[in-house]
């Protein structure tokens, strides 16, 4: 039998091909390029912040290279890493169905997307840009790097994750299989469903946003230019309202991932079906009216940073009934050590500093103290590092046997997640530590007091590196010589996994009917008392 | 139909597919006000800090050209929807003719507008940094001119698109495409046709007729 991978052949049937699985996997390895992208300049910074002075580049060179790396990792890797590539891939699946809602729609927004990320990065070989992943005003109007080249690319992929959002909205509405009701819906699937409201709601006000800056730049609106009567001040009002819900776009679809792997590999049902499924939504809607924290230093009044700084506090609610959700999941559950289940550990490790550090920096007293300090670098980098690009390799090694048809190696991957692991605190734990002491961030410089630190974080993103150049070896040579997959290696119980792996061209032989919840994990071993009954 | 008949077959029924495009069409509809949205929060956060500015600056809008153009796009809503219902009751001729009004009012929305960007240019009623307007003293004032063109210039570029769809729709009907059993293209450009005369119902008053 045909499946997906061998349905029709040739490079020319992938560009065209309307299947969502390959376009997630087009997305996938286009994510991926990016990642290394961005990541030769993450490690050319801390190389750069190796000592103090000039280390291997000038200020002016190291101003680009941080923004590159912002801009990449945000823009074209982290926003579209879960969503769009295994998103995509999964979710039609998941919900029994043959594709997505608009599989033309669908693989419009993966060029939307290319184009995008070809008109940004096409500033690297012009004068680049300068102004942070951030572009804030007024120095984003003045700069004569070729900064409105990333505006103009960032504003086009923009569309992108608007399309995708929405394809997934409808998705989830109209083609659940039979017996797919809301309260049977895999958790994956809930927060995707929140990350695409979020996408739906906040991206347009950032396409705006940067459509005036690129005006602004192009023919002097002055909207943003206090020259004129303009407001700076404004733009960042604009733009955290799109960014900082952006910050969950990035960590609600790694919070589906880790809610899939934690049940199927704790042998229970998951705790808290409800709870974590609503806190999405909680979390959702709790980041539309947080956005000043980013500005309690920009002359935002006194009122409105307080307003901001206790409404910020609510995040940790939703985000700590999954956390406990989790916990609660594992407890007493015959817990299973595959890879998947490593990188959910690692996640909730990292996860968990990255959220409390974040209830530090919503005290405004604090955060006054550690504003625009490495303490904020490492914050955000447990959150978007720790946080998503973990629960990414643990969807990577979850869903790998069902992408190809083939198994990881589960002894390299255990290498190189304590490769990861050991590497990630190595490299952000520091700065939590520089930033307390008062090391600004976005600086080429520093003092020489912070250099051991800041060498103990240098050698850690070697460890991180190696890590993930470990990582995309063996998976790899997995991908094209692994041992054979059987269609549910992982005894899972959603309906990806009940069909072939890798799946036919149509995902399934028969259209699947769902008689059940898909957390129903029963372990013999497991004494009836720890598993809570269904809810 | 045109639509892939490799992955039609995703759906259960043309009902489905059909409420799933309407759906859709609604949710866009939602961005395409966020992002309008936050020209209007700008045009609400200037206006209610140099709200003599924007008095003195609005003088020099053309209001009859404005009301002109306003009543043009109501029009050309009511020919819109007489070319959807035509479509459902599979009266193909009087779709293509209302059709073709709607992009005839659409056209001559754009003539209007041709004329004030025109008288515009000329007395120097530019945005911020190239406006040299020598009449209109308030240093500020180069601001209204930017968002008056920003909003109606974004506003602009969504009748072109809605042009393009028209016409789109016009050659499809001709063809004999659409009829009681499918008109989804028609139904969901219509949608979006309102919206854009919506926006155009907004700006008019904000622009035009501040007190
Ligand atoms: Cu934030």
């Amino acid at each position: 039998m045909h499946d997906y991978l061998t349905h029709t052949r040739g490079l020319r049937s992938w560009l065209t091909t309307l299947d969502h699985k390959r376009i997630g996997l087009m997305y996938l390895f286009t994510v991926l390029a990016f990642f290394l992208l961005g990541g030769v300049f993450a490690l050319l910074i801390r190389l750069e912040l190796f000592g103090p002075g000039r280390t291997i580049m000038d200020a002016a060179t190291y101003n680009k290279i941080f923004t590159y790396h912002g801009a990449i990792m945000v823009f074209m890797v982290i926003i579209p890493a879960i969503p769009a590539a295994i998103g995509n891939f999964i979710l039609p699946m998941m919900l029994g169905a043959k594709d997505v809602a608009f599989p033309r729609l669908n693989l419009a927004s993966y060029y939307i997307f290319i184009a995008g990320a070809l008109v940004a990065s096409s500033a690297l070989f012009l004068r680049g840009a300068d102004t942070g992943w951030t572009f804030y005003t007024p120095y984003s109007i003045r700069t004569n790097t070729t900064a409105t080249l990333v505006l103009a690319g960032a504003f086009i992929m923009g569309f992108s994750s608007i399309l995708t959002g929405l394809n997934f909205i409808i998705s989830i509405h109209k083609l659940r299989a039979p017996g797919l009701s809301w309260s049977r819906l895999p958790l994956f699937l809930w927060a995707l469903y929140a990350t695409s409201i979020i996408q739906v709601l906040a991206t347009p006000v950032l396409a705006i946003t940067l459509l005036l800056l690129v005006f602004e730049r192009l023919f002097r609106i002055g909207i943003f230019d206090p020259a004129i009567g303009g407001d700076p001040v404004l733009f960042q009002h604009f733009f955290w309202f799109y960014s900082h819900p952006a910050v969950y776009i990035m960590i609600l679809p790694a919070m589906g991932v880790i809610s899939e792997v934690i049940p199927v590999f704790s042998r229970k049902p998951i705790f808290g079906y409800k709870a974590i499924a609503y806190s999405s939504f909680g979390i959702a809607l709790v980041a539309f009216i947080v956005w000043g924290h980013h500005m309690f230093v920009s002359g935002q009044s006194e009122l409105a940073n307080f307003v901001f700084s206790l409404l910020t506090m609510f995040v940790a609610v939703p985000t700590g009934v999954k956390v406990f959700s989790w916990v609660a999941t594992m407890y007493r559950g015959r817990i299973r050590f595959n890879a998947p289940m490593l990188y959910a550990f690692g996640f909730l490790q990292l996860f968990t500093i990255g959220g409390l550090t974040g209830v530090f920096l919503a005290t405004l007293a604090i955060n006054v103290h550690v504003t625009d300090t490495y303490f904020v670098v490492a914050h955000f980098h447990y959150v978007m590092v720790g946080g998503a690009i973990m629960a990414l390799m643990a969807g990577l090694h979850y869903w790998f046997p069902k992408f190809w048809g083939r198994m990881y190696p589960e002894g390299p991957a255990r290498v190189s997640f304590a490769l990861l692991l050991a590497g990630f605190n190595l490299t952000f734990f520091p700065q939590f530590i520089l930033g307390s002491q008062g090391m600004p961030r976005r600086y080429w410089d520093y003092l020489p007091e912070y250099t051991m630190l800041n060498r103990v974080s240098t050698a850690g993103s070697w460890f991180l590196a190696a890590g993930f150049v470990y990582a995309a070896v063996y998976l790899w040579r997995a991908m094209r010589a692994g041992e054979p997959a059987p269609a549910n290696p992982w005894e899972a119980n959603t309906l990806e996994w009940q069909t072939a792996s890798p799946p036919p061209h149509d995902n399934f032989a028969t259209a699947p009917v769902v008689t059940d919840w898909p957390y129903e994990y029963r372990d013999p071993l497991v004494p009836a008392s720890a598993s809570r009954s269904l809810p | 139909m045109t639509t892939t008949h490799h992955h039609a077959h995703h759906f259960a029924s043309a009902n489905d597919e059909f409420e799933a495009a309407k759906q859709g069409m609604w949710v866009f509809l939602v961005t395409e006000v966020l992002m309008f949205g936050g020209l209007f929060v700008a045009y609400g956060i200037f206006r209610g800090l140099y709200p003599d500015m924007f008095h003195e600056a609005h003088k020099f809008l053309a209001v009859n050209m404005g009301a002109t153009n306003t009543l043009v796009l109501i029009l050309s809503s009511i020919t819109m929807v007489l070319a959807v219902t035509a479509t459902q009751r599979g009266r193909r001729d009087r779709a293509v003719l209302f059709l073709v009004l709607t992009f005839l009012l659409a056209g001559c929305f754009l003539v209007v507008k041709y004329f004030e960007y025109a008288h515009k240019f000329h007395e120097g009623l530019l945005p911020g940094g190239y406006f040299v307007n020598q009449e209109l003293k308030d240093p500020k004032a180069p601001l209204f001119f930017s968002l008056y063109f920003v909003m109606t210039g974004l506003h602009m570029v969504h009748v072109l698109v809605g042009m393009g769809l028209i016409a789109w729709l016009f050659r499809r009907t001709a063809r004999g495409e659409f009829g009681p059993q499918y008109y989804t293209p028609v139904e969901l450009v219509g949608f979006y046709w309102h919206f854009v005369d919506l926006v155009w119902i907004y700006l008019f008053p904000l622009l035009y007729l501040v007190g």
